[in-house]
């Protein structure tokens, strides 16, 4: 009798366990190293080339509907001339406790065996639970069907699906990329190597400011950096421990660091 | 006896004139709604459904809006009908009798307008059933964790419930109308009326299963709309997550559903003056006692979530209330929001405007802006604050969510001009128990 109760009680604790995998296959984590971005926005726009993300125009864009999965915030503090301009890239942060899967009412939104907080376009219904509940505002909706110029349709990656009207969508870490690396890794029978998956953005950054790996490989080049002392989480008060992780840009004349918060 | 046969008599022909002498004026007055609801509900819906929801002011830190709006307010509206006709059913409230059959009815055809306006607020909606639990080849689930999940059920039970309380409170109804009815009306009424002939044995057994539905019904009134509330709260968002609301809800619900209630029998006492019997000052006064309480709770709600917030002292929390309280035009906002539910009703403190029909008409139109407007205040206003300062963004309705929200509401009020040809809008066998009483209702001022 006490057995089953065991059972069941474990049975229920798992369930507090995100993605319900006791062990997942990997941890995927981006680590943002301020200091070396300069916010030359070469991530952004490989993003948009890499993902198929249509651009929306001037009307949309003024009223805050740009598709960009990752985004450039700028921040101007001070009055001329003594005017500082902070910058911090943010993309999904693939949290580990994930406001947006909670609110989702059809699982349109999970935690996969990677680690990752998946998006299944087939799935959604369009409720914007998701958007609503993201601390980060790194959801995007298709308000809608967006057509392409001519000879700009013939350049879509063929590896990621054109998103239909009224579904949600955001930044999948380059799922595409991440399972051909799987996949190859499997046929040689061998475990993905550290630095064989590099989303758009990480391969176009031209300073290495982002570097994409897997937490749980213990010698993997993100499994070093999320140690620096500069490292820190975005609105980490949230407790939504975030898959992404950021290192502090090193200013002369401050003690603390300029993160953004 | 002779007195009481003649009365019951009297309510009977009542009733049925009410259904069935109809003047012109209200055959233009259907029409026009109708038509209006059609061209103003369903053809930018439609328009909306081939372009996509970007027709709508929507954007990205702000993508709950006016829609979302109306389905909590509708939901409110809801709210009255139940009360009326569970809790003060089982609290043998006597003034309940005369009014409980049309707020039940506004119960029904508010919930209606709830489903629309989530449809409506979808960016699939051909996709809704996904939202359901059913048996499906891929194993698919909804997934119970979602406060929109709790919604769908708790949506869905009130309306089964209602629907089935409503209809059964009318078999009685249905058995004396038809009677006196003649034609489709009569065949109709007795499919409807199950064969009552009013034995012993059915009064006994309809009075015990409208207690058993009154009390199946009574925790609806609280958990429908805590549930509701459970959509903002139980997220992060600042303005959003606040533990009052549920209770701030079910109370706000229940102020703008007997705003409603006022609306409809002022309206429907004009419209047919026969009812003046039965809906007298005295249920005026009834009412306006409950307005003006639930008015004062409400305020109170209204102190402590602006309260929490001070004493939060967070940056985001300060954000959002200086959004809200103290930047245009939120802030005329707020403060229309705040004349309209705390200072107009404490006019209902005088017994002489809570027996005026005019009066509290008047009142209850301030009541219902104000509440959708606290409604608006919730949620489109809260997330044009939200955590990151780059993406704050404002939200402005467009014509198509201005005209599907006017739209709704004249479907509503066309829906309801039907229905009251159709069925009994005066809980007929409950108005009969009062007669023959040695004191008369009006006379009892507690």
């Amino acid at each position: 009798m006490a057995g089953i109760f065991d059972r069941i009680i474990g049975k229920l604790k798992d369930y507090r366990h995100p993605g319900y995998f006791r062990k997942p296959d990997h941890k995927w984590t981006m680590v943002v190293d301020l200091d070396m971005c300069n916010g030359c926005e070469a991530c952004v726009v490989a993003c948009y080339a890499e993902n198929n993300l249509p651009t929306v125009g001037k009307v949309d864009c003024s009223k805050s509907r740009a598709f960009s999965w990752l985004r450039i915030e700028r921040y101007v503090e001070g009055e001329y001339p003594n005017v500082k301009v902070k910058f911090i890239p943010i993309m999904c942060q693939h949290c580990s406790k994930a406001p947006c899967e909670i609110g989702c009412p059809v699982y349109a939104t999970y935690h996969n065996q990677d680690g990752l907080n998946v998006q299944v376009y087939n799935r959604c219904v369009g409720t914007f639970t998701c958007a609503t509940y993201c601390p980060y505002d790194v959801r995007r909706f298709n308000w809608f069907t967006y057509k392409r110029d001519k000879p700009l349709d013939e350049q879509l990656n063929p590896d990621v699906t054109v998103r239909e009207m009224g579904v949600m969508e955001k930044c999948s870490f380059c799922i595409q990329r991440i399972r051909y690396a799987k996949d190859r890794a499997k046929d040689e029978g061998r475990p993905v190597k550290d630095g064989e998956v590099k989303p758009a953005c990480v391969q176009s950054c031209p300073t290495g400011a982002l570097t994409f790996g897997d937490l749980l490989d213990p010698d993997s080049r993100v499994s070093k950096m999320v140690n620096d002392p500069r490292g820190y989480k975005l609105l980490s008060e949230l407790n939504t421990d975030p898959s992404v992780v950021y290192l502090r840009r090193v200013v002369e004349g401050s003690s603390g660091g300029h993160g953004h918060e | 006896m002779n007195n009481i046969t003649r009365k019951c008599r009297e309510i009977n022909e009542d009733l049925l004139s009410i259904m069935t002498k109809t003047g012109p004026g209200y055959y233009v007055l259907v029409a026009v709604c109708g038509i209006l609801a059609i061209t103003l509900f369903w053809l930018p819906w439609a328009y909306q459904i081939y372009y996509g929801q970007g027709v709508t002011g929507l954007n990205m830190p702000v993508p709950w809006g006016a829609y979302l709006v109306n389905f909590v307010f509708w939901v409110g509206i809801a709210h009255a009908g139940t009360l009326i006709s569970a809790m003060l059913y089982i609290t043998h409230t006597p003034w309940r009798r005369a009014i409980a059959r049309g707020a039940e009815t506004m119960t029904l055809f508010a919930l209606i307008l709830v489903t629309l306006s989530v449809f409506v607020h979808m960016g699939r909606p051909w996709n809704f059933y996904w939202n359901f639990p059913y048996p499906n080849t891929r194993q698919l689930w909804p997934s119970f964790q979602s406060p929109l999940m709790f919604d769908v059920f708790a949506i869905g039970t009130y309306f089964t419930s209602s629907v089935v309380f409503l209809y059964f409170g009318m078999i009685p109804d249905f058995a004396s109308l038809k009677h006196s009815s003649t034609g489709w009306r009569k065949d109709l009424y007795t499919a409807l009326s199950l064969g009552w002939t009013g034995t012993d044995r059915e009064w006994h057994v309809q009075g015990r299963a409208t207690m058993f539905f009154s009390s199946f019904i009574m925790p609806l009134v609280v958990s429908v709309h805590s549930i509701v509330s459970w959509d903002f709260a139980l997220s992060i968002v600042p303005g959003y997550n606040k533990t009052v609301f549920a209770p701030y809800f079910v109370t706000g619900a229940l102020l703008s559903g007997f705003a409603g209630v006022i609306v409809m029998l002022t309206v429907m006492r004009r419209a047919y003056p026969v009812l003046k019997k039965y809906v007298t000052e005295y249920h005026y006064d009834r009412i306006g006692q409950m307005v003006l309480a639930l008015s004062l709770v409400w305020s109170y709600c209204t102190l402590m979530e602006v309260l929490t917030g001070i004493y939060a002292d967070t940056s985001l929390e300060k954000e959002h209330l200086i959004y809200k309280i103290l930047t245009s035009p939120s802030m005329e906002l707020f403060a229309l929001m705040i004349f309209c539910n705390t200072f107009i009703p404490l006019v209902l403190i005088w017994r002489r405007v809570r027996k005026s029909a005019a009066l509290m008409f008047l009142v209850s139109l301030f009541v219902l802006l104000g509440m959708w407007l606290e409604r608006f205040l919730i949620i489109p206003n809260s997330l044009s604050r939200k955590f990151l300062p780059y993406f704050w963004h404002d939200y402005h309705m467009s014509w198509v969510e201005v005209s599907i929200t006017f739209g709704a509401i004249l479907g509503f009020i066309t829906l309801f001009m039907i229905s009251i040809k159709i069925f009994p809008i005066l809980s007929a066998f409950e108005v009969k128990e009062d007669v023959g009483l040695p004191v008369s209702k009006e006379d009892d001022h507690g």
